[in-house]
């Protein structure tokens, strides 16, 4: 007979469960969905709009995490696309500036590929810092981390720049088949990266180079190829996640937009089960992961609880659903399966 | 005192998919040397890490001088007066030789740690091994073997009462068994207690006491050396009376393909201070031997040809076309492949599972656009596993939790599965067991008569000698010598190896 181990994506799944029962129970039409100005409304869908941008962030962070390294500077470079994508957006020139913001129309191609291609670049910085100047990755990204926001303010000269562009506003606050824009801009960012890991061998290489990467150069990897892409590709989705809060508050404050999303990334990969030290990943679990930490937000912000608060909850579920997942906590629920074998006679 | 020191009974322990230990017993008196055998993948190491407090047993006793005890980690057993050498050495390589030796016990000074001592008492401690050097150095930039000799020299030093060596042996060559023996009678004279875990045969009826042999996790008995045979042991071993022994001789190569073309062809390749210029020739269907003592530059021609160091001077010609390997994955494109020593650091990657790392080689060589199905990985892992008779509860076990002889395997069957033309091998046979040991030889020897170059390192000169129709004999990082078919012999080779000039780690 097989010992059985529990998924670890049993436990995220079961805390969002958990807080979802919870607002089953004590929140008014949580769960109500209606239609209104021809898309879908409710708590919900609300839910999946606001997690978009981190759910874009999250899941390239995964396959980062996956090679054993992490991406501290998206939420800098997340300021920089923003920051660039309004510049666009104004024609390089912020000098008529107004409170209010003003109306130009700057061509939407421009104002979407300008600041990714931005991100790329910054992503590719990334990437040869770690795989060919070899720095640890936390170093690599903290140069842009920190270089990266005076960068942002930089462009933006200091100043909170706002406008008004239809097309653009689609972008973060559009819907499409009843359903907000950004969340299946996110879902697309999923669906690319899944192929790109799964319909090549990319996906083997990135956890070949997370659980050793010295035997995987071995076998013939180009390990540094693999690193590169994967900063590479978190420089693209913290860009695109920029494209899209930028849209959504209709201008770029390059002090602060973005600051500390790397984390939120960071604990929802973690928490979707994907081990720090690299060599496995689980995509659906970051998903899993993003959703918890919004729903959570949600449910604070609906209850009326102090937004302070918001903070403290979210540490103690994070440190719960940690502790859960713990190597140690599975060693001992295993056991205890272990023993049970044994006591059934089915062990020999 | 009287009674013994150790006493398992009835202990179990399972893992998903498998039960590594199903009622196992296990006895250990007071000042002998008591050698536990098995097939690879028959649980030694579970049992030793059960008793180490590695893993927690899931049922049965463990009595330690009269006393039930429960360790719950390493340190906890070495408190107890259990210390341990584990199969996969499990010191730290990023910190000094000397840092290693002093772990948990660094001397201390006025301020901080007594740098000066630590290094001197390190020093002293390898000296007992006659093992000269340089102390303040990196453990990660020495041999499999110098580390299995400082990982020993450490579990010595404690002077436990209950010493435990998981596979000390396997990739050290006769000369540093000798000294390893010598000092493990001088604790067996003191009293202590000694388990010794091998599959080397002439070891365990050289210096064990009495043996307890384990298979598919279970109890077989326990024996007297002396009452034992050889073959006695074998059978007990595989659980058959192995006729097939007899001719374990038998296997001989010195194929004649008649095909007279190179294969390879290397002329004056060198790098500095690493190995001196050396000529190499492999064609289709020689298996090439490369015997030397450790050191001598084994292991450095295997990375020099497979480019995973790159050669600063000298020519590599592959079927008469001039070629420049400068990484593996130019190696593995042009068919050669290198199954390495250093199991733990260049061969298995963990999180990945049994069928990710048979088919990681083969997926670099067909390239980012021919990506294997799963289907096909695993019907390839599937051949593998039975080809080489690896033990996993199925393709998908994570590598990490394989005995280590049967991870071993799997790096083999990687290479293997890249169908190469040129197959390098480097201790291929380190740490599995005697049965599989035989499957694998005659496994090249057959792939060398379908027309496979195959080049073969080994501490064993056994086993160079059983397999090669060519022989390359190293001393200091040069190739000082070649012995031809009927003129290879284990006594030829051993005179060779060691003629004048000394030898430098
Ligand atoms: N952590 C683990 N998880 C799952 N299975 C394991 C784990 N550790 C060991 N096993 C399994 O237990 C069995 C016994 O392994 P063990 O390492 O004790 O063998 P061994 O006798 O030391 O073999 P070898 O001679 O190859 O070192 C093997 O089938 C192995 O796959
Ligand atoms: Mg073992």
């Amino acid at each position: 007979m097989k010992g059985r181990q529990i998924p670890r994506i049993a436990w995220p799944l079961f805390a969002l469960g958990l807080i979802l029962l919870f607002n089953l129970m004590f929140t008014d039409s949580f769960f109500a969905i209606t239609i209104k100005d021809g898309h879908l409304f409710g708590s919900l869908i609300d839910i999946l709009r606001r997690s978009a941008p981190t759910l874009i962030m999250a899941v390239a962070m995964t396959y980062v995490i996956a090679t054993g390294g992490i991406d501290i500077s998206v939420g800098s470079v997340l300021a920089i696309s923003g920051s660039i994508a309004s510049l666009v957006v104004w024609g390089g020139n912020t000098q008529y500036l107004t409170s209010a913001g003003s109306q130009y129309y700057a061509p939407m191609l421009s104002i979407i590929l300008i600041p990714l291609v931005a991100s790329i670049l910054l992503g590719a910085f990334n990437g040869v810092m770690v795989s060919f100047i070899g720095l640890q990755p936390f170093i690599a990204t903290l140069i842009l981390m920190t270089a990266g926001r005076g960068l942002a303010q930089l462009l933006t000269g200091g100043k909170v720049l706002n406008f008004r562009h239809a097309g653009f506003e689609f972008v973060g606050r559009g819907y499409l088949f009843g359903l907000p824009f950004p969340f299946l801009l996110a879902l697309g960012v999923i669906v690319l990266g899944t192929a790109i890991t799964r319909l090549t061998p990319m996906g083997l290489y990135i956890q070949a180079v997370g659980g050793n990467r010295s035997a995987s150069n071995f076998s013939g990897v180009n390990t540094r190829l693999v690193l590169l892409f994967v900063y590479i590709f978190s420089g693209f989705a913290a860009g695109l996640s920029g494209l899209v809060m930028t849209s959504d508050i209709t201008g770029a404050d390059a002090g602060f937009m973005g600051l500390y999303m790397e984390l939120d990334a960071i604990l929802a990969v973690v928490i979707g089960g994907t081990p720090m030290e690299g060599g496995k990943y689980n995509v659906g679990g970051t998903v899993i992961g993003v959703l918890i930490i919004q729903t959570l937000t949600t449910t604070i912000l609906t209850k009326g609880i102090p937004t302070e608060y918001t903070l403290l909850v979210k540490a103690i579920v994070v440190v719960v659903v940690l502790i859960i997942q713990s190597n140690k906590m599975r060693e001992v629920m295993g056991k205890r399966q272990g023993k049970m074998m044994v006591k059934g006679g089915s062990a020999i | 005192m009287g009674g013994k020191l150790l006493e398992v009974h009835n202990v179990y322990k399972v893992f998903p998919g498998v039960t590594a230990l199903a009622d196992v017993d296990f006895a250990l008196e007071r000042g002998e040397i008591h050698g536990l055998m098995g097939e690879n993948g028959a649980g030694k190491s579970t049992l030793i890490k059960v008793i180490t407090g590695v893993y927690q047993k899931d049922a049965g006793t463990i009595v330690l001088d009269g006393q039930e005890i429960h360790p719950t980690s390493p340190l906890h057993a070495e408190a107890l007066g259990i210390s341990t050498v584990y199969q996969e050495v499990n010191l730290l390589t990023n910190l000094s030789v000397a840092e290693n030796l002093a772990i948990g016990r660094q001397p201390t000074g006025t301020v901080g740690i007594d740098w000066k001592t630590m290094n001197r008492r390190a020093a002293g401690i390898l000296e007992k091994f006659d093992i000269d050097i340089d102390v303040t150095e990196l453990l990660g930039n020495y041999s499999i073997a110098i580390q299995q000799m400082v990982a020993i020299a450490r579990a010595l030093e404690l002077d436990s009462k209950l010493l435990i060596l998981d596979e000390p042996t396997s990739s050290l060559n006769a000369d540093e068994v000798e000294k390893l023996f010598k000092q493990m009678r001088r604790l067996k004279e003191q009293g202590h207690a000694i388990i010794f875990v091998t599959h080397f045969l002439d070891q365990v009826f050289e210096i064990t006491d009495r043996i307890t042999v384990l298979r598919n996790g279970k109890y077989v008995g326990e024996y007297a050396t002396p009452s034992m045979t050889k073959l006695d042991l074998v059978s007990k071993l595989m659980g058959k009376s192995l006729d097939d022994l007899k001719n374990f001789d038998s296997i001989s190569n010195h194929v004649e393909t008649g095909d007279d073309a190179n294969l390879i062809d290397v002329k004056g390749m060198e790098k500095t201070n690493y190995m001196n210029p050396f000529d190499l020739k492999v064609r289709k269907g020689d298996i090439v031997g490369l015997a030397g003592l450790l050191g001598s530059g084994r292991t450095e021609i295997t990375n020099l040809l497979f480019g995973t160091q790159k050669p600063e001077g000298g020519e590599l010609h592959i079927k008469g076309k001039r070629v420049n390997l400068n990484s593996p994955r130019k190696a593995i494109a042009h068919h050669l492949a290198l199954s390495p020593e250093d199991r733990k650091q260049e061969g298995i990657i963990s999180g990945l599972s049994v069928r990710e790392n048979i088919v990681l080689a083969l997926q670099v060589k067909k390239g980012w656009l021919h990506n294997i199905s799963i289907r096909k990985q695993t019907e390839l892992a599937e051949k593998y596993i039975g080809m080489l008779s690896i033990k996993t509860s199925g393709v998908n076990q994570p590598i990490e939790t394989l005995s280590g002889g049967n991870q071993q395997k799997v790096i083999l069957a990687r290479w293997l599965a890249t169908n190469p033309e040129l197959l390098i091998v480097d201790e291929p046979t380190r740490g599995i067991d005697v049965g599989a040991k035989m499957e694998i030889q005659r496994l090249l020897v057959e792939l060398s008569k379908q027309g496979m170059g195959i080049v073969f390192v080994s501490s064993e000169i056994e086993e160079v000698v059983r397999c090669s129709n060519r022989v390359y004999i190293l001393q200091n990082r040069n190739i000082v010598g070649e012995l031809l078919g009927e003129e290879i012999s284990e006594q030829e080779i051993m005179v060779r190896i060691a003629a004048k000039g000394d030898r430098k780690v």
